[in-house]
């Protein structure tokens, strides 16, 4: 009759579990190891993190064309490759969204803004929405600081790029800066994760 | 001359009249904490969040339907200040919204997400629904009926 009730609870939480949001709520944390992937970029090529052998970190961006925040932020996106990737930190930018439910958000059309904007990073698309849940992304834009080590890729970082999504020049302080910064000098980072408003992964 | 100036004049004056009540996270921290013993549905949007836009129906028809059992529904919008006039003020109208609709201005989200709801990641839509202490934060969208459902456990 124990068994039996065992279970039966067992037999339930395997069941509410198929039907949670495919996010994880247990996405990375800080210290976590963050998994590799292979996803094709707007030039038809497949990028994984371990094509980058004089990486030292990699900028994860989770972004999309759609997303007025993300489009908020993609400037400064965009700055942060031209600082950060010669210096060991490029950016790699993924697309999360489901392109049938937001076809502005589809290859060719990231094609387009990819040329429009001259990205100099890879976007990629995360096809079948594998990638994101593992992260732990839930909206766009979604910043995950990675530094390479031994054991694999971790995580140092998760939030937002800076403190003012309005206005790049009122920005007081520069997260992603400041944690790329600090991992560069080898000093721990102050400010590890951040909350700002951006707009829900479309499933 | 003075008259094209005169029609100018008034086609724009009822634009400027709908106002639009702008908070920072101080000024609207009261309106999502209010102590009365009504039950208080608060969703946080904005005109350019498809899912907010579905469901937003759904909150004006609770606004409607339990507004005689002591339910208030309170819009929140988080649209870019330079998008009131273009985009916001319209969809007011347009939409022909009842429920309360306030905007909020504040660029420090890394405090005011937090003291909304420790576990908002930030993403939209988002909804609070409280009553006195008893309180549920969603970050997630509703059909009418989860949302229905989510309300009657506060009306009991």
């Amino acid at each position: 009759m124990k068994n039996l009730k065992l279970l039966a609870v067992m037999v339930l939480v395997f069941s509410l579990s198929a039907f949670t949001n495919k996010t994880d709520d247990n996405g990375y944390k800080i210290g976590d190891f963050a998994t590799d992937f292979s996803l094709e970029n707007i030039d038809g090529k497949m990028v994984s993190l371990s094509d980058f052998k004089k990486a030292e970190g990699f900028i994860v961006v989770f972004t999309c064309n759609t997303c007025p925040y993300a489009v908020a932020y993609e400037d400064r996106i965009e700055a942060l490759n031209q600082k950060y990737a010669d210096k060991g930190f490029p950016v790699i930018a993924i697309m999360p969204n489901n392109t049938d439910v937001m076809p502005g958000d589809n290859m060719e059309a990231m094609r387009e803004r990819a040329k429009s904007k001259g990205f100099s990073f890879p976007y990629l698309l995360d096809k079948g929405q594998q990638i994101y849940p593992q992260y732990g992304a839930t909206k766009t834009p979604h910043i995950y600081l990675l530094q390479k080590t031994e054991k694999g890729n971790e995580v140092k970082y998760i939030g937002a790029i800076d403190d003012n999504y309005q206005d790049a020049e009122a920005v007081k302080v520069k997260y992603v800066e400041d944690a790329v910064d600090a991992l560069l000098e080898g000093k721990a980072i102050k400010v590890t994760e951040t909350k700002a408003i951006g707009c829900s992964i479309k499933v | 001359m003075k008259h094209l100036l005169l029609i100018l004049l008034i086609s724009v004056l009822p634009i400027q009249q709908e106002k639009l009540e702008v908070y920072d996270y101080d000024g609207l921290e009261p309106l999502i904490h209010k102590k009365d013993d009504k039950v208080h549905v608060v969703n946080f949007w904005a005109t350019w969040c498809g899912p907010c836009v579905k469901e937003l129906p759904y909150f004006e028809a609770i606004n409607d339907t339990y507004k005689n059992e002591n339910v208030e529904v309170l819009l929140v919008s988080l649209d870019f200040p330079s998008k009131y006039d273009s985009a916001l003020k319209p969809f007011i109208k347009k939409n022909n919204l009842k429920s309360k609709v306030v905007a909020l201005n504040d660029t420090d989200q890394n405090r005011w997400i937090p003291a909304i709801n420790e576990d908002w990641s930030g993403a939209l839509p988002a909804t609070i629904i409280y009553k006195g202490d008893k309180r549920q934060f969603y970050e997630r969208s509703f059909t009418k009926e989860e949302l229905e459902t989510e309300l009657k456990q506060f009306l009991k």
